[in-house]
């Protein structure tokens, strides 16, 4: 479904990617973890188009994402994303925010792109929200609500770039629970996050990256288990500890 | 020294027509005004780099001449330049749409500065967001970044009008009888050419202090809601 072969990205004279590989099968849960700086967020925004790279390919769904002729749009469209500052449009409705590029981008009447909208409110538990505004929720609904925006879309793959890491701890199980859910329900997932828990849980494979490698790509049992090089063996004991 | 007022009341009517004057030209230099800055804001921030540097030329241009001089190079060589061109050998009276025309151009030169502002105080993440979502860059701009950049931009937007308000008094320059110029001419012909300067300077105070007061209110008003702290 995502295929990211060889890619690397330099800002001016710093390499931020340097070769990096990974697949996502469809239906699989992917997730990336690493120290911060370690080319995570970029590599994800890579997948979509949001980051330009220098070499290598990206395929979403047999679509190469570097191809000038591809139609970006229309890619972005099919692959829903989740960011770390919700980025919900403040002036517009929790319900407006939901509709918007439904029916903007996908043409869908106002009526339909409403249902769908209730629907996934109802989804992640927020349907007694859609009149209200974004500054008027907690982050943790703000980005639930963006978890239904993207999935509005009726998208082939979710990316989500650190989704929990701006949130009050008390609203981390919230957002998790809804990304569980949706993980369960079969939805291929690409995940940025620190959230190791949820690795163990619901995540097929782990990469682990630093300094813009990919430095190990492996079940997650194994990972968890048996690192295999001393910088995965330090991260985790650095965030397991507690 | 001894203020005679008595000559106001009987010319209220030929100030009135003033008035009209003037704020035709406030109500038309700030809405072409913004309309117009708005492409060049959008023009500015354009990947191309011709665009970018036209519209970056316009904007310093203009703000670089004082209105004064605007006004008298429109009313002197442009403006009777092209009404020529356009309609040869007819006589015209030009200072009204030399006004017009003077002051749309000039204060879209302010007002591109202030949009532009405004889009680049929205976040890159909004930017990304509509991106992620399918849409285009128009479409992103014209329905994510522009409404919550013109928004946040709306009190400066109408403070702009308001100095343009009071600006439009240079229009005696091109001989148009704004508001201020008719007070100044019933002054000159009455002989209490201090009172009614003193009238006029005082009916743009009170007008522009009420404005100013009514950018505040709606200025909390614009402000989207917020959480309610518990």
């Amino acid at each position: 479904m995502i295929s990211i072969r060889n890619v690397s990205k330099w800002f001016g004279e710093f390499q931020a990617l340097k070769k990096c590989s990974a697949e996502v099968h469809k239906g699989e849960v992917v997730v990336i973890c690493g120290p911060s700086g370690s080319g995570k967020s970029t590599l994800i925004k890579c997948v979509n188009g949001l980051e330009s790279f220098q070499e290598g390919e990206i395929w979403v769904d047999g679509i190469s994402v570097a191809d000038r002729k591809t139609d970006l749009p229309k890619l972005r469209s099919r692959v829903g994303m989740v960011f770390q500052h919700f980025e919900l449009f403040p002036h517009l409705s929790i319900l407006d925010n939901i509709t918007l590029a439904q029916c903007r981008v996908l043409g869908r009447s106002k009526k339909q792109a409403v249902e769908k909208a209730v629907q996934l409110l109802e989804l992640v538990g927020l349907a007694e929200q859609k009149p209200k505004f974004p500054a008027q929720l907690s982050g943790g609904q703000q980005q639930r609500v963006a978890i239904a925006r993207a999935l509005a879309m009726d998208p082939i793959a979710m990316l989500f770039d650190e989704p929990t890491s701006a949130l009050d701890p008390e609203m981390i199980n919230e957002v998790l629970d809804v990304m569980v859910e949706l993980a369960q329900s079969g939805m291929t997932m690409l995940v940025v996050t620190h959230e190791m828990g949820f690795a163990k849980r619901v995540a097929n494979r782990i990469i682990f990256m630093d300094r813009g490698e990919v430095v190990e790509d492996r079940p997650k049992q194994t990972f968890f288990e048996n690192p295999e090089t001393n910088r995965a063996r330090q991260f985790l004991s650095k965030i397991l500890t507690h | 020294m001894a203020f005679d007022w008595s000559s106001i009341p009987g010319s209220l009517p030929i100030l009135w027509q003033g008035m009209i004057v003037t704020l035709q030209i406030t109500l038309v230099g700030a809405l072409v005004g913004i309309l117009l800055g708005t492409l060049l804001a959008l023009l500015r921030l354009s990947p191309s780099r011709l665009l970018s540097w036209l519209s970056a030329a316009y904007v310093t241009v203009f703000r670089s001449i004082p209105l004064v001089m605007v006004l008298f190079w429109f009313h002197l060589i442009l403006i009777p330049l092209v009404v020529g061109l356009l309609f040869p050998g007819k006589r015209l009276e030009l200072g009204f749409i030399t006004a017009l025309t003077a002051f749309s151009l000039f204060e879209a030169s302010y007002y591109a500065e202030i949009i532009r502002a405004g889009i680049l105080s929205v976040t890159k993440g909004q930017f990304n967001a509509g991106l992620a979502l399918g849409m285009n860059r128009r479409q992103v701009m014209r329905l994510v970044i522009l409404p919550q950049a013109l928004r946040r931009m709306i009190p400066l937007l109408l403070t702009q009008a308001i100095i343009l308000f009071q600006d439009s008094t240079l229009v005696y320059v091109i001989n148009l009888d704004d508001f201020f110029r008719k007070a100044y001419n019933v002054g000159n012909t009455v002989g209490t050419l201090n009172e009614m300067i003193l009238f006029a300077g005082a009916v743009y105070l009170v007008i522009c202090t009420l404005a100013s007061g009514c950018v505040r209110q709606l200025h909390r008003k614009l402000t989207v809601p917020a959480r309610e702290i518990a």
